[in-house]
């Protein structure tokens, strides 16, 4: 236990402040703590938290990924256009669409990052417009409204089984699927070695290159994958969807205590902050804090969380010196 | 009276006694050689001359007064300056910003540019620089920073001007411009310090010198008054202590062969072999090239060539991960830096270069499996298996490092100064263990800067100057002076 406490001191400084929100809101507006209100909350964090687990890795690597929104933007609307045009096409036909329309995009990203050595960061904002100009170009401007999808397709994120929405199902599918990659397959440990030290990654023979194309093509199918159930969920596709959402993406993991300096961060974490993030811009409206404060309030909250996180992390880094030094 | 005293000055870092009651002394216009061996002291004297660190006693008088530094900046203020071996400087700067950074001339908190501009050509002038003031640093060559340095003593009236291995990138026609301005500054009665390994530079431009051993003053006087073979006994004459239990073990088929090894720019024609049960000593100076040879063998530098057989077979290695595959493995010197992952548990540093054997998914089972029989052999010390690395004394985060690569089931280990900086105690467990690796049938290379180590642990030793092998010795039948001399360059 004590170990737990030590190793995840982060994940556990989160869970108690997710709480501690909690505690305030229901104080403040007792009907908010009820099974209904937390399993809308829930629901509506599955979409945040996926792109949110491929974005840690992405992160632990010391890279960045900005243009998982826009990619979703693109992805989505030509998803939204190809069932326009063939209505009979299934669920899982126009799932696996996005799947690998996705996936080309972010080998895009891979490829200028690996082949092309640009700093992720540099690459990502580049495609971000470029993913988002595309949208323009292959609707026209022009939304896809409710009407023009199956109604299979609209229903399908909140259909239920056994008390579940799919989406809710997908969201446990998506972190084990997480915690299977991320911390025990040989891949997430080599990508977190990179992230923590590259020199020494080098000398045991993890091959760089090949690691990161990987990842940011998976992340552009995760992202592809997410659009098809954004545009259902939302029942529209426009230019504007998921406009500034990488954003809150970052923003879950590195409340999730993902270090934005790589090597450091958790499935258990960016599922926490994914959540955090989510009960936040979900009970600031109970409790009657004016629209116009919500996204500053969310802000200041963020940075708060992230402070403590830090100074948590900051007191183990004083210990070691003292240890280390000769 | 003498100028710049130093008198019993000493610095300890816990066990390691750096530099212990050093005297010397030096007059204005003259040079003094500080000489010694890697890790002779140095640089701790440097630094303590110039304030980046406080000795624990001893003093310095600069003109018989006293001085204590707690900072730089005062060392500098005092005039005492030095010019390091490896400068930081800012390379998108210019020449004259880079000279004036932090002691710009200023007017209302605004940099006089103009004044800058005029004082640093005239600077420039005095030390004939054939570049303008106004140049890009990043255009300059590495001689021509160094005079930018002095440049930038001189903006202060340096007293005192301390020369940290200033040739050591030089070639020979820059070498010679570059005493040439250390001609003009002892014309212009500068005290001046060279630390230097080269003898040919010690005997052409110094006037006294002064010997350091193990942090101690071995000797100190006129340069006419003593010969090169002389100042090579004072440097290398120590007993070798009983610090290092060499063990024999039985010397079998060869392992690694090592052919016709070059670089373009950092060794050439290496060739050497070494044998299952033996330890083959790499001895040098820094910047001899043994890091480098070692590195282009383990597949990291894509532009050395030559031909490798590891256990007889013929193989190719143009990665780590290759060389890892056919039992080759190296283990580098800078620990903190390329070799533990300090974020990361002891047990997935330990697995990091085994992955390879567990497929695609990892098992704690399996990798306890493999760490546990290394743990217990190298009596690391730790609360358990998931405890940050960070966490650990550095003996021990050695010993992790080491049972990362144990554990690839190496038949070749290479071993990269494994021994710097950790205390006694854990440098003569290393030494154990290394024994055991032989004993255990594996063939090792140590890369050593500290002579003693070499010869006592090696069974031969290779001896290495400015990228080439020069001499190669059996370990048994050869001084200390012997080796010096042929890491330095002197004909004994």
């Amino acid at each position: 236990m004590n170990l737990i406490l030590k190793n995840y001191r982060r994940e556990a400084v989160l869970f108690v402040f997710l709480l501690a929100a909690l505690l305030v809101v229901g104080i403040i507006s007792p009907s908010f703590i009820s099974l209904k209100t937390l399993d809308a909350i829930w629901h509506d964090s599955v979409l945040l938290l996926i792109l949110a687990l491929v974005q840690m890795p992405i992160i632990i690597s010391r890279g960045i990924d900005l243009s998982v929104a826009a990619n979703l933007a693109l992805t989505g609307m030509l998803v939204a256009l190809l069932s326009k045009s063939n209505p009979s096409l299934p669920v899982l036909v126009l799932l696996l669409a996005g799947i690998g329309i996705g996936a080309i995009l972010g080998a895009i990203n891979a490829l200028l990052i690996t082949v092309l050595e640009l700093p992720p960061i540099v690459a990502t904002l580049g495609t971000m417009s470029v993913y988002r100009g595309m949208t323009y170009v292959v609707s026209g401007g022009q939304w896809v409204n409710s009407q023009d999808f199956p109604a299979a397709l609209l229903e399908f994120p909140n259909a239920r089984l056994l008390g579940l929405t799919s989406l809710e199902w997908l969201s446990l599918l998506a972190l084990f699927l997480a915690w299977l990659m991320w911390h025990q397959s040989r891949f997430g440990r080599e990508i977190r070695a990179l992230g923590n030290n590259p020199s020494a990654a080098r000398y045991v023979g993890v091959l760089e290159q090949p690691r990161l194309a990987l990842l940011y093509t998976i992340a552009g199918a995760v992202s592809g994958f997410v659009s098809v159930l954004w545009v259902a969920r939302y029942a529209i596709a426009s230019t504007e969807l998921a406009i500034g959402f990488e954003l809150q993406v970052v923003a879950a993991c590195v409340l999730g205590g993902v270090s934005i300096a790589g090597g450091v961060g958790t499935v258990y974490g960016t599922a926490l902050g994914s959540l955090f993030l989510v009960l936040l811009y979900n009970a600031l409206p109970v409790i009657k804090i004016s629209p116009f404060w919500q996204t500053a309030i969310v802000g200041v909250a963020i940075l708060v969380a992230v402070i403590v996180n830090q100074s948590a992390g900051k007191r183990i880094g004083k210990k070691i010196l003292r240890e280390v030094s000769p | 009276m003498t100028f710049l005293r130093i008198e019993k000055l000493r610095k300890h870092f816990g066990a390691t006694k750096a530099v212990t009651d050093v005297s010397f002394g030096l007059e204005p216009g003259q040079v003094l050689a500080l000489v010694g061996e890697n890790g002779a002291g140095k640089s701790t004297i440097v630094k303590m001359l110039t304030g980046l660190h406080k000795p624990d006693s001893g003093s310095i008088f600069l003109d018989n007064q006293p001085l204590f530094f707690s900072s730089p900046q005062e060392a500098w203020k005092a005039g005492i300056t030095a010019i390091h071996q490896e400068t930081v400087m800012f390379d998108e700067l210019s020449v004259a910003e880079n000279i004036w950074i932090g002691i710009h001339p200023t007017r209302f908190g605004l940099v006089q540019w103009k004044t800058l501009l005029e004082q640093t050509t005239i600077i420039l002038k005095r030390i004939d620089a054939p570049f303008a003031a106004d140049a890009p640093l990043k255009t300059l060559s590495v001689a021509q920073k160094h005079l930018v340095q002095i440049a930038r003593a001189l903006t202060q009236d340096a007293r005192v001007v301390i020369m940290d291995e200033p040739t050591a990138a030089l070639s020979k026609a820059e070498i010679e411009d570059f005493f040439r301005v250390v001609q003009q500054l002892k014309s212009e009665n500068k005290a001046i310090i060279l630390v230097t390994h080269k003898f040919d530079e010690i005997f052409a431009y110094a006037d006294t010198y002064a010997v350091l051993r193990d942090g101690e003053l071995v000797g100190a006087g006129k340069i006419q008054e003593i010969s090169s073979d002389a100042l090579v006994r004072l440097m290398a004459g120590r007993e070798v202590g009983a610090l290092f239990p060499k063990t024999q073990a039985v010397q079998k088929n060869t392992m690694l062969e090592v052919k016709n090894f070059s670089h373009p720019t950092e060794f050439n024609d290496i060739s050497f072999g070494v044998k299952s049960g033996e330890i083959l000593g790499f001895y040098g100076l820094i910047g001899a090239g043994r890091s480098e040879i070692m590195q282009a063998i383990f597949g990291l530098n894509p532009d050395a060539t030559g031909a490798l057989q590891i256990d007889g077979q013929v193989v190719k290695i143009r990665s780590p991960a290759d060389a890892i595959k056919h039992g080759l493995v190296y283990v580098p010197e800078d620990r903190q830096h390329s070799g533990a992952i300090l974020d990361m548990s002891i047990l997935q540093n330990i697995s990091l270069a085994s992955l390879e054997r567990f497929g695609m998914w990892l098992s704690r089972k399996k990798e306890t499996d493999l760490a546990l029989p290394l743990t217990e052999k190298l009596s690391l010390r730790a609360k358990h298996f998931d405890q940050f690395v960070a966490e650990l004394s550095g003996g021990n985060q050695q010993k992790v490092v080491l049972s990362k690569w144990l554990a690839t089931n190496p038949k070749v280990l290479i071993l990269d100064e494994p021994t710097k900086g950790i205390d006694v105690g854990a440098k003569s467990l290393v030494h154990t263990l290394m024994n055991q690796m032989v004993q255990d049938g594996l063939a090792v290379i140590l890369v050593s800067s500290e002579l003693p180590e070499v010869m006592h642990m090696s069974d031969r030793i290779v001896v290495m100057r400015q990228g080439r092998m020069v001499a190669e010795f059996n370990a048994k039948k050869v001084s200390a002076e012997e080796i010096v001399a042929q890491a330095a360059g002197v004909l004994a």
